[in-house]
C-alpha cells in the first residue's frame, strides 16, 4: 500500500509539473501582449499614418514611410514568392513524388524553411547588393521572397497530397491532360490550404528584421524608389529602440504593437479560414 | 478535332512539367547558391586566417585581426540554457495538452503557444530590452547569485553584477522563443503512440505519469530527439532578440552568464552595415557560413531521427 501511495504522489507531482509548464508559456505570451498593448495604445494617433518619421530630438512624427514601404516590400516579395512556391509544391506533389530528385529538392527545402534568415540576408548582400552598387529595396524583396518559397512549397505539396487520387483519376478519365487536371481539379480542391500557407507565409515576412539589415537598410525619408534603401516597419523599430530619446522609442512601441497584432490576426484568420473551409 | 488538338495539348503538358521541374530546381539552385556565396565572400578570411579563426578570441577592426571564439561561445551557450530551459517545459506542455487538458481546452491552448512562436523576433528583442531586463537584473540574477551561485563550481556561472543584459538573458528569451517549436513537434509524436499500447499499461494500473514516462516516451524518443534539435536549429539562427539583449561585446573576462557577450548573429546584426570593405568583411561572411554549416548539420541531425520514427511507424502498421 504503502508503493501505492508513493506512484500516486509521484504522479501528482508530475502532472502539476506539466501544469505549471503549460501556465509558464501562456505567461509569457500575455505578458508580451500586454505590454505590447498598454506601451503601443498609448503613442497611437492618427499622427503615426500621416506623418514621417522624425529625427532624434525632434517631437511628434509617425511611421507612414515605414508602413508604405514594409507593405511594399511584403507585397511584392509575396506576388514573386507565392508563384514560385506553388510551382514547385506541383512539381514535388504531382512530377517527382517518388523520384529521386523529388525526394532532394523536399529535404533541401525543409532545411531552407528552418535555416536562420541571417544567412538568406548575406547571400542577397553578397548575390545583390555588392553588385548593384548598393543596399536597395529590390534586395531586400529578393531576400523576403526567398523566405517565403520554402513555406509555400511546403504547405503547397502537403494540401496536394491530400487530395484523394480517385479525383485525378476521375479528371483523367475524361481525358483531361495532366496539366489541366492539376490546375483545374487537384489545384483547386487544395485552395484552402495553399491561400493558408501564402498567409502564413506572409505574417512570417512581415515581422523579419535580420535580412532587411543586409539588403533594403532603411530611409528616413518618404521614398517608394526600390531602387534605394527603404523604410520599412522592423527596421525602424530596430533603429529607435535603441535610442534613448523618448519620443523615438514611443514610435518603435507603437510599430511593434501594429506588427505584432499584424502578424497575430494572419496567423488566427488563416486558422480560421483553414477550418472552415476543411 | 482530337487529333488536331493533341499535339497542342501534349506540348502544354510538356511546357507545364518543365516549367514546374524548372522552378522546383532553383530551389536546389538557391542552397547551392548560399553555400558558394558565402564560401565566395568569405574567402579572403579563410585564406588569412585559416583554422586559427575558429580559436582566437581577438577580433579587432583597426588591427584588421579576426577570430571567431568568442561570438562561437556566445552562440552555443546561450542556446544551450535555452534547450535547459525549453526542453523539461516543452514536454510539460506537451504532456498537459494530450494527456491532461479537457478536450474542448486542447485547441485554443495548443493555437496559444504556436501564437508565441508566431510573434516577431524584435517583439521579443525589445520587449527582452525595455521590459524583461530590469526586471531579470532586479529580482532574478540577485536571486540565482545568492543561491546557486554559492555552489563550488557552477557558483562561478552566477556570480559578478546583474547588468540585466548579458549571455544568460539571451538565454532565456531564446528559450521562450523555441518552446512552442519543441512543444509542437513532441505533441504531435506524442499523439502518435497508438491508443491500444496506452490502453493496455491504464488497465494494468499504471497512473497518468506511468503511461507517459514508461510507454509514450520510449514509443516517441526519435520524435523528441528530433523536435529538440529543431528548436536547437532555431536558436542557433535567432537573430534580433539577441541583438537586442546580449550586451554586444568581444571581450570575454569572466566564465559568469550575467556577462555580456556576443553572438554570432549579432555580431552579424551589429557590425556588418560599418564593417570596412575587405577583410572585415569577410570575416563576418565566415560567421555566417559558420553559422549556416552548423545550422545545417544540427538540422540534418533532426530530421535523421524525425525520419526514423516516420519509418518505425510504417513498419508497424
Amino acid at each position: 500500500m504503502e508503493l501505492l501511495a508513493r506512484r500516486k504522489l509521484i504522479n501528482k507531482v508530475a502532472l502539476t509539473m506539466s501544469m505549471l509548464a503549460m501556465s509558464f508559456g501562456l505567461f509569457w505570451l500575455m505578458w508580451i501582449l500586454i505590454t505590447v498593448l498598454q506601451l503601443g495604445l498609448g503613442g497611437l494617433s492618427l499622427d503615426i499614418f500621416t506623418q514621417m518619421t522624425p529625427p532624434p530630438g525632434a517631437e511628434g512624427g509617425g511611421l507612414l514611410n515605414a508602413i508604405v514601404g514594409s507593405s511594399m516590400l511584403v507585397g511584392l516579395a509575396t506576388l514573386v514568392g507565392t508563384p514560385l512556391g506553388i510551382l514547385a509544391g506541383i512539381y514535388l506533389a504531382e512530377y517527382g513524388r517518388h523520384s529521386w530528385l523529388g525526394d532532394a529538392i523536399r529535404y533541401v527545402n525543409d532545411l531552407l524553411l528552418s535555416a536562420p534568415s541571417i544567412v538568406i540576408g548575406l547571400f542577397v548582400w553578397t548575390v545583390v547588393v555588392a553588385n548593384t552598387g548598393g543596399y536597395s529595396g529590390w534586395a531586400g524583396i529578393v531576400a523576403l521572397a526567398l523566405i517565403v518559397v520554402p513555406v509555400v512549397v511546403r504547405t503547397t505539396e502537403n494540401m496536394l497530397q491530400l487530395v484523394p487520387n480517385s479525383l485525378r483519376e476521375a479528371a483523367f478519365a475524361l481525358g483531361a491532360p495532366k496539366y489541366s487536371v492539376i490546375l483545374s481539379v487537384t489545384l483547386r480542391a487544395a485552395r484552402a490550404g495553399v491561400v493558408t500557407g501564402v498567409l502564413l507565409a506572409v505574417a512570417r515576412i512581415a515581422g523579419e528584421t535580420a535580412p532587411l539589415i543586409f539588403t533594403s537598410l532603411s530611409n528616413q525619408f518618404w521614398s517608394v524608389d526600390l531602387g534605394k534603401p527603404i523604410a520599412s516597419l522592423p527596421k525602424v523599430i530596430l533603429d529607435f529602440a535603441m535610442n534613448p530619446d523618448e519620443n523615438l522609442q514611443r514610435l518603435a512601441w507603437v510599430g511593434v504593437l501594429l506588427i505584432t497584432f499584424g502578424v497575430l490576426t494572419l496567423n488566427i484568420v488563416a486558422r480560421v479560414f483553414f477550418r472552415q473551409k476543411h | 478535332m482530337s487529333t488536331s488538338e493533341k499535339p497542342r495539348r501534349d506540348t502544354r503538358d510538356q511546357i507545364f512539367s518543365w516549367l514546374t521541374t524548372g522552378v522546383a530546381l532553383f530551389v536546389l539552385v538557391t542552397m547551392v547558391g548560399i553555400v558558394l556565396a558565402l564560401c565566395y565572400a568569405a574567402w579572403p578570411s579563410i585564406k588569412a586566417f585559416n583554422i586559427s579563426f575558429l580559436f582566437t578570441s581577438e577580433w579587432n577592426p583597426p588591427m584588421d585581426r579576426y577570430g571567431a571564439l568568442i561570438p562561437i561561445y556566445g552562440t552555443l551557450v546561450t542556446s544551450i540554457i535555452a534547450l535547459i530551459i525549453a526542453v523539461p517545459v516543452s514536454f510539460g506542455i506537451a504532456l498537459f495538452l494530450t494527456e491532461l487538458s479537457p478536450a474542448w481546452l486542447r485547441r485554443p491552448l495548443g493555437t496559444a503557444v504556436e501564437l508565441l512562436a508566431a510573434i516577431p523576433s524584435i517583439v521579443y528583442g525589445m520587449w527582452g530590452l525595455l521590459v524583461f531586463a530590469p526586471l531579470f537584473a532586479k529580482y532574478v540574477q540577485p536571486l540565482l547569485a545568492s543561491t546557486l551561485g554559492k555552489i563550488p563550481l557552477i557558483g562561478a556561472l552566477f556570480s559578478g553584477a546583474p547588468l540585466g543584459i548579458g549571455l544568460l538573458t539571451a538565454g532565456v528569451i531564446l528559450a521562450i522563443m523555441i518552446i512552442p517549436f519543441i512543444a509542437s513537434v513532441m505533441r504531435d509524436v506524442f499523439e502518435v503512440t497508438p491508443a491500444m499500447v496506452k490502453e493496455s499499461a491504464y488497465g494494468l494500473g499504471c497512473t497518468t505519469w506511468e503511461v507517459v514516462w514508461n510507454v509514450v516516451l520510449p514509443h516517441s524518443k526519435t520524435g523528441v530527439v528530433g523536435g529538440v534539435m529543431l528548436g536547437l536549429g532555431r536558436a542557433l539562427g535567432e537573430t534580433m532578440a539577441v541583438t537586442f539583449v546580449i550586451g554586444n561585446t568581444n571581450f570575454l573576462s569572466s566564465a559568469s552568464l550575467f556577462m555580456p557577450g556576443n553572438s554570432i548573429t549579432s555580431a552579424l546584426a551589429n557590425e556588418f552595415s560599418e564593417a570596412a570593405p575587405g577583410l572585415h568583411t569577410a570575416a563576418l561572411m565566415e560567421l555566417g557560413l559558420l553559422l549556416f554549416i552548423i545550422t545545417l548539420i544540427v538540422l540534418v541531425i533532426s530530421k535523421l531521427f524525425l525520419a526514423r520514427l516516420a519509418r518505425s511507424e510504417g513498419a508497424k502498421s
